[in-house]
């Protein structure tokens, strides 16, 4: 093996050295990158793949019990439900807020731009149990909004712990995300167009439904996905918002893994399969839409 | 004309920052108000929350832990990315395509699933990982991967590695003493701003810690979570200490990355 080489006797080495050395050279940037897959496969690749053979797994042997446990039980495809029902919603309303956000950003003048960009890039970051958190300040039962909202007899009451609640949760750490990935892609509109096309008669809304949506379509539509993802793969501000008591796809993953009784680690991967098998379904019509979109028909 | 479609503008970014911005100034508020129950404001403004908050040996040791984690995985992603990708774009330019379909399955595989996979691997292995900082450092190498990638292979196409490994080269440097003194100098921005980005990412990380590690070696998250209990102007005290380390590292970066672009 050329690995030994190295341990060989001194004069041995240098003569096998001359005539490995070509060898060896063109090893030596696998040899590089080796350590990378390793970690990548001890990871990421192999708890993905242990994932897909536990779920076929049951009592030893293989099955497909656990995707009819899955189909059998209402309380799963309940959470399958709400999961969908939540990443749709709010990847739209995210999306929508978004791009409201970055159309009229463009607008504004370069420092304010850039105080806004780095302000949603900050906010990004404010998911999961902080933001629960601060969600349970301003909208809990005994929340400053929620009390000003009543006062003013703007709403009877708000549960925040209920599908509304998670909802503006949800929506509200889909806004700045959806904004930095769609800041580069209204770059794309050029100023030039909407000016060319008011030259030529066209209104703002004739402009936006015939030249800057088709532009951005693939760029918004790429955009739901990956919030819709985001979305749906959400553990931890459910989690720290309802304690696991609502019932979404990741939390009953979650309560078969680590949850106190009914440890089910084969039916979780079951679950995490569809889970994924869903993920890929919705980007594979994603894919579709796009290729039917303007930018593949040029 | 022009005035009211700029003042439409305006309204509608200043409004959806406000709204962004509403529930971390109402936490702010609620960890320096001494008592805020019933009412639409506060009762008083104290400073006892965080001096409570900062007296807790728990909380150090928690912040202590999750640094230490988020550090080294980072050190480990850069040694082991570093390398990779200078070899993909010298030798292999073909496989950033390949690369770049890899690094996203850490992005498109909820954190959850992952888990359940890493919980069943790792349950029968050796050597006790589960429980343990080291099967987060390795687990969140891969959440570190999207962000560090992108952000290098950046970096790397706006310098010309083909060029300067070459003329390196003609000057009798070898290649890992060109990659070493030429290239990763000229990365160092790149670096920079990816390590600071990815490490607010990491401090938020949750679900790994929770699930696969959770009390055994509490981290920053999973001590947040398991004072859900007590006071709520303390753990918004605790939210606020958090959200400024963030808020300084994330603002570090984007200084790092407005560099490179000049």
């Amino acid at each position: 093996m050329n690995h030994n080489a190295p341990s060989l006797p001194l004069t041995t080495s240098v003569r096998y050295k001359r005539r490995l050395m070509p060898k060896l050279n063109r090893l030596k940037p696998i040899v590089a990158v080796l350590p990378f897959i390793v970690f990548f496969y001890l990871f990421q690749l192999t708890p993905l793949f242990w994932v897909l053979v536990n779920s076929f797994i049951s009592e030893g042997e293989w099955s497909l019990e656990h995707y009819q446990e899955i189909l059998d039980s209402a309380f799963i495809l309940q959470g399958f439900k709400n999961s969908v029902w939540l990443a749709f919603w709010s990847s739209l309303f995210g999306l929508l807020i978004a791009a409201c956000l970055v159309s009229s950003l463009r607008h504004l003048d370069g420092k304010i731009r850039d105080a806004v960009v780095a302000f949603t890039n900050m906010s990004s970051n404010f998911s999961g149990v902080p933001l629960a958190f601060a969600f349970i300040i301003i909208l809990g039962t005994n929340g400053a909004l929620t009390l000003l909202l009543k006062q003013y007899g703007i709403i009877d009451d708000f549960n925040l712990y209920g599908s509304h609640g998670l909802l503006a949760l949800y929506i509200y750490f889909q806004i700045p995300l959806g904004a930095l990935l769609l800041y580069p892609a209204f770059d794309a509109l050029k100023k030039d167009w909407q000016e060319a096309a008011a030259l030529l008669g066209a209104s703002q809304r004739q402009y936006w439904l015939k030249i800057a949506l088709p532009v951005l379509s693939p760029a918004l539509l790429g955009t739901f996905i990956i919030l819709f993802a985001n979305a749906i793969g959400a553990y931890a501000s459910v989690y720290a918002l309802t304690a696991g008591n609502f019932n979404v796809v990741t939390v009953r993953i979650a309560s078969l893994v680590s949850g106190d009784l009914f440890l089910e680690p084969n039916l979780a991967a079951a679950i995490s399969v569809v889970l994924i098998g869903l993920l890929a379904f919705i980007t594979a019509i994603n894919q579709w839409l796009v290729s039917r979109s303007y930018h593949a028909k040029r | 004309m022009q005035n009211v479609n700029l003042m439409a503008h305006r309204i509608t970014v200043y409004s959806i920052i406000a709204l962004l911005a509403l529930p971390i100034m109402a936490t702010f508020v609620y960890s320096l108000s001494s008592h805020w129950g019933a009412s639409i404001l506060p009762d008083g403004f104290t400073f006892k929350w965080y001096a409570e908050l900062f007296s807790d040996s728990r909380f150090i040791a928690a912040f202590g832990r999750s640094l230490f984690v988020c550090v080294l995985a980072l050190v480990l992603a850069m040694l082991l990315m570093l390398p990779t990708i200078f070899v993909v774009f010298y030798y292999f330019p073909q496989y950033d395509k390949v690369m770049n379909i890899l690094i996203l399955l850490p992005f498109a595989v909820p954190p959850v699933v992952s888990s359940v996979g890493l919980l069943q691997f790792y349950a029968d292995s050796p050597f006790t990982m589960l429980g343990t900082p080291w099967i987060l450092i390795g687990t969140y190498f891969t959440i570190a991967l999207p962000f560090i990638y992108r952000a290098v292979s950046n970096s790397f196409i706006a310098i010309n590695v083909k060029d300067l490994v070459d003329a390196a080269h003609l000057l009798g440097a070898s290649t890992p003493k060109a990659f070493l003194f030429v290239i990763l100098p000229n990365l160092k921005k790149g670096i920079m701003a990816s390590m600071f980005l990815s490490f607010s990412f990491l401090l938020g990380e949750f679900v790994f810690a929770n699930i696969l590690v959770g009390t055994r070696y509490e981290t920053l998250q999973v001590y947040l979570y398991n004072m859900r209990q007590t006071s709520g102007h303390f753990t918004s005290a605790l939210v606020m200490t958090y959200f400024a380390f963030i808020f300084l590292c994330t603002w570090l970066g984007s200084r790092f990355s407005k560099g490179n672009l000049s």
